[in-house]
């Protein structure tokens, strides 16, 4: 008797259980793991599934350094993801594997996306396709230590607006002990840090030259421009001995510990910046030239949708992707995991022109370049070479520019599919 | 197998159940223990080793199907300067670092082993560092090389009066800085080894020499030394692969310039990795594990050889 209550029982289970699934899809979304990302976007699905009831969406995530290895590898196999995270450096390697689908156009129409996103996101376009679209980028400003700017008879509410006004500052700042070694340092000098993208696109730029050509696939800093930017850049710590490499180990712990007027970085170290206790500490643009050229580097990881998601769930990925791209989306983000958002519309509110930490990273969005990165951490070794050898090694920096650029090129030629 | 079993059948007590004879039975016993490491290293070691091979041969980036290209990437590596210069690194961890380490190891072990004061305690301190994990050691090594103000070593060459040194900053001096944090690293196990070999050699020979004569220096040479031969050739294969495949310490001591200031401290491990999870360039980096495999074959057989007992 009890047994066939019990089949009864089961036969009922799965009988609601398969009625369900006739109605309900469900898609996966991957990213790589970091505490406020995986959070946020436990918000962003919860928030989706209550306005789009019979879509649920399983996140997936894995370590950054696995990451991409565990969507090619998922791709082969036949498991991959409908929505995936991607770094937009990462886009070229991606469709030439044949993971992602061109977005649909009645979703998400070009001219909308280009009116309403900032327009770093044409990295995302390849032979006229837009394959992605990000919630949230990043951008470089200065950040600099108001303490040390009070201490060295410096206005702590006008910081540098020029790099010869960043130069006399970080000089006013610095501090040598009795044999010449640096015991403050007026601004880090890291180029395993930002600098290597603060001398590609901005100080390049900045001193009338363009960093690559032919859509980054020609390496044109090998010139009077680029001599200058890497001459101006290594005299921050050879002439004007406003840091040194190395000092503190990284340049963000130098300023951490209060040991650095200035440094640059990103959005992303806002995070850790914020639980500073012992200073305070303000945000400006990136100092511009003396003719008033700025520049700033600026990242994203995008979203795409799988080649291979089909049918049912390509519509319920479409508007998955089309939520977390909407402004509400992009403010759930800010709060979270402190990125700016990637719309116009949702980053250049009067709220956030105010805030006096988003407002420089918001400016820098509006001239920000994006380099598309043909071998990211091998591009990244080599500007950091370049400046060693001149820093460490005493070549010329015309000499160590010339070998550079003619490294990179061999790079980018090697990676062409 | 059938010719087997009817051997087994005539040797084997009658009516030992089963109609399989004793050695039969005992030989499956065998075989199916046996059968379950075969298997792991079949699946685990030999395939992918075999893997890799093939694998050397094509131009695999991950996303596309691996395309043959034969020696491609071979020649590719011999002509790339950067490989030479890792090459002559993981060569110098080598060559300096496996004598270095094994004479302090000996000489300690040597020491050691006539101390009777706090004997195991000591002991204990000098194998403390080979449990600790190699990362969270890197990078406390990392801080205790940094430049003023915050590196502990400089401090006190500061207060010494020596000239500060810039270490992991330097492109000739980093490479050292890091063999030194891998020798002492390694040191406990060597020393736990030596001196266990120290204790089997019998006390009766040493009592002989000395009643013939001999002095310490001489017991030393004539019979420490050579008794100790096995446990010297265990040790210098076992640290020699240990430089050959040194990662850890490097990798964690310059994260954000992997292997170090223009290359000076990377290693044939770290490049491969470099290779295959930076730029995802896996024909290549398969290229590299060959040679690296390569390498460590025929050192390790040279040194067998070298060492052989001579009969």
């Amino acid at each position: 008797m009890r047994k066939a209550t019990l089949f009864a029982g089961l036969v009922a289970g799965f009988s609601t259980f398969a009625f369900n699934a006739a109605q309900a899809v469900e898609i996966e979304y991957w990213q790589y793991v970091f505490d406020t990302r995986v959070k946020a976007m436990d918000q962003l699905i919860a928030e989706f599934q209550k306005a789009n009831p019979g879509i649920t969406v399983k996140q997936v995530t894995f370590p950054y350094a696995d990451y991409q290895t565990r969507v090619i590898a998922a791709n082969m196999a036949g498991n991959a993801p409908d929505v995936m995270q991607l770094f937009y450096g990462w886009l070229d390697k991606f469709v030439a594997g044949g993971l992602l689908a061109p977005l649909p156009k009645d979703a998400f129409p070009h001219d909308k996306i280009e009116k309403d996103f900032f327009p770093i996101v044409s990295a995302m376009k390849r032979d006229g396709e837009y394959y992605g679209l990000p919630t949230a980028v990043r951008s470089l400003a200065l950040f600099y230590n108001k303490k040390l700017f009070t201490e060295a008879g410096l206005d702590p509410n006008n910081p540098p607006k020029t790099l010869d006004e960043f130069v006399a500052a970080g000089q006013k700042i610095a501090k040598l002990d009795g044999s010449g070694n640096i015991v403050v340092a007026g601004s880090t000098v890291d180029m395993g840090g930002q600098d290597h993208q603060w001398w590609r696109e901005v100080l390049i730029r900045q001193f009338g030259g363009e960093p690559y050509k032919d859509g980054d696939t020609k390496v044109n800093y090998n010139n009077e421009a680029g001599l200058k930017a890497l001459n101006f850049y290594t005299s921050l710590q050879l002439e004007k001995k406003i840091g040194k490499a190395g000092f503190m180990d990284e340049g963000q712990a130098a300023f951490r510990g209060g040991k650095a007027g200035m440094t640059i970085d990103g959005t992303f170290r806002l995070g850790s910046f914020k639980s500073i206790k012992d200073f305070e500490w303000g945000v400006t643009e990136l100092p511009a030239n003396a003719q008033g050229v700025r520049s700033n580097y600026a990242s994203y990881f995008a979203n795409g949708i799988s080649a291979k998601t089909k049918g049912e769930e390509l519509e319920a990925s479409k508007k998955f992707l089309a939520y977390i791209t909407s402004p509400a989306a992009m403010e759930i983000w800010l709060k979270t995991v402190g990125e700016l958002p990637a719309l116009r519309s949702a980053a250049l509110t009067d709220a956030n022109l105010k805030d006096p930490i988003y407002a420089p990273f918001l400016k820098g969005l509006e001239y920000a370049h994006t380099t598309l990165f043909k071998d990211e951490q091998g591009q990244r070794q080599n500007a950091i070479d370049m400046v060693n050898r001149v820093l460490l090694e005493g070549q010329s920096t015309k000499d160590s520019l010339a070998q550079a650029a003619e490294a990179e090129q061999e790079m980018i030629d090697a990676a062409k599919p | 197998m059938a010719a087997i079993e009817q051997q087994g059948a005539a040797s084997g007590r009658p009516g030992s159940g089963g109609g399989l004879s004793m050695r039969t039975k005992r030989l499956l016993w065998v075989w199916s223990f046996l059968a379950v490491p075969i298997l792991f290293y079949t699946i685990i070691r030999f395939y992918p080793t075999f893997q890799a091979f093939y694998l050397s041969l094509t131009s695999w980036d991950l996303v596309r199907p691996p395309k043959l290209v034969w020696f491609a990437n071979y020649i590719k590596l011999f002509k790339d300067p950067q490989f030479w210069k890792v090459f002559k690194n993981t060569f110098t961890y080598l060559i300096i670092g496996t004598p270095i380490s094994l004479v302090l190891a000996f000489t300690i072990a040597f020491f050691l082993d006539r101390v009777r004061f706090m004997h195991n305690f000591i002991r204990a301190l000098y194998f403390l560092p080979f449990l600790t994990t190699a990362a969270a050691m890197a990078w406390v090594w990392r801080w205790f090389y940094q430049p003023p103000p915050i590196g502990v070593i400089n401090d006190v060459f500061g207060m010494l009066g020596i000239p500060q040194q810039p270490f992991i900053r330097s492109t000739d001096q980093a490479l050292f800085s890091i063999m030194v944090t891998a020798i002492w690293a390694g040191l406990g196990f060597q020393i736990i080894i030596f001196m266990a070999g120290l204790r089997a050699i019998p006390g009766t020979f040493y009592e002989a020499a000395r009643i013939d004569g001999l002095g310490e220096w001489a017991i030393l040479r004539k019979i420490t030394l050579p008794l100790l031969k096995p446990t010297t050739v265990f040790l210098v294969v076992f640290s020699s692969i240990g430089f050959l495949r040194i990662f850890d310490q490097v990798y964690n001591m310059t994260t954000n310039d992997p292997g170090g200031p223009l290359g000076s401290t990377k290693p044939l491990v770290l490049m491969i990795y470099q290779t295959a999870f930076n730029s995802y360039a896996m024909g290549y980096a398969a290229a590299q594990t060959v040679v690296l495999f390569t390498i460590l074959l025929i050192v390790s057989l040279l040194q067998l050889w070298i060492l052989r007992e001579k009969k």
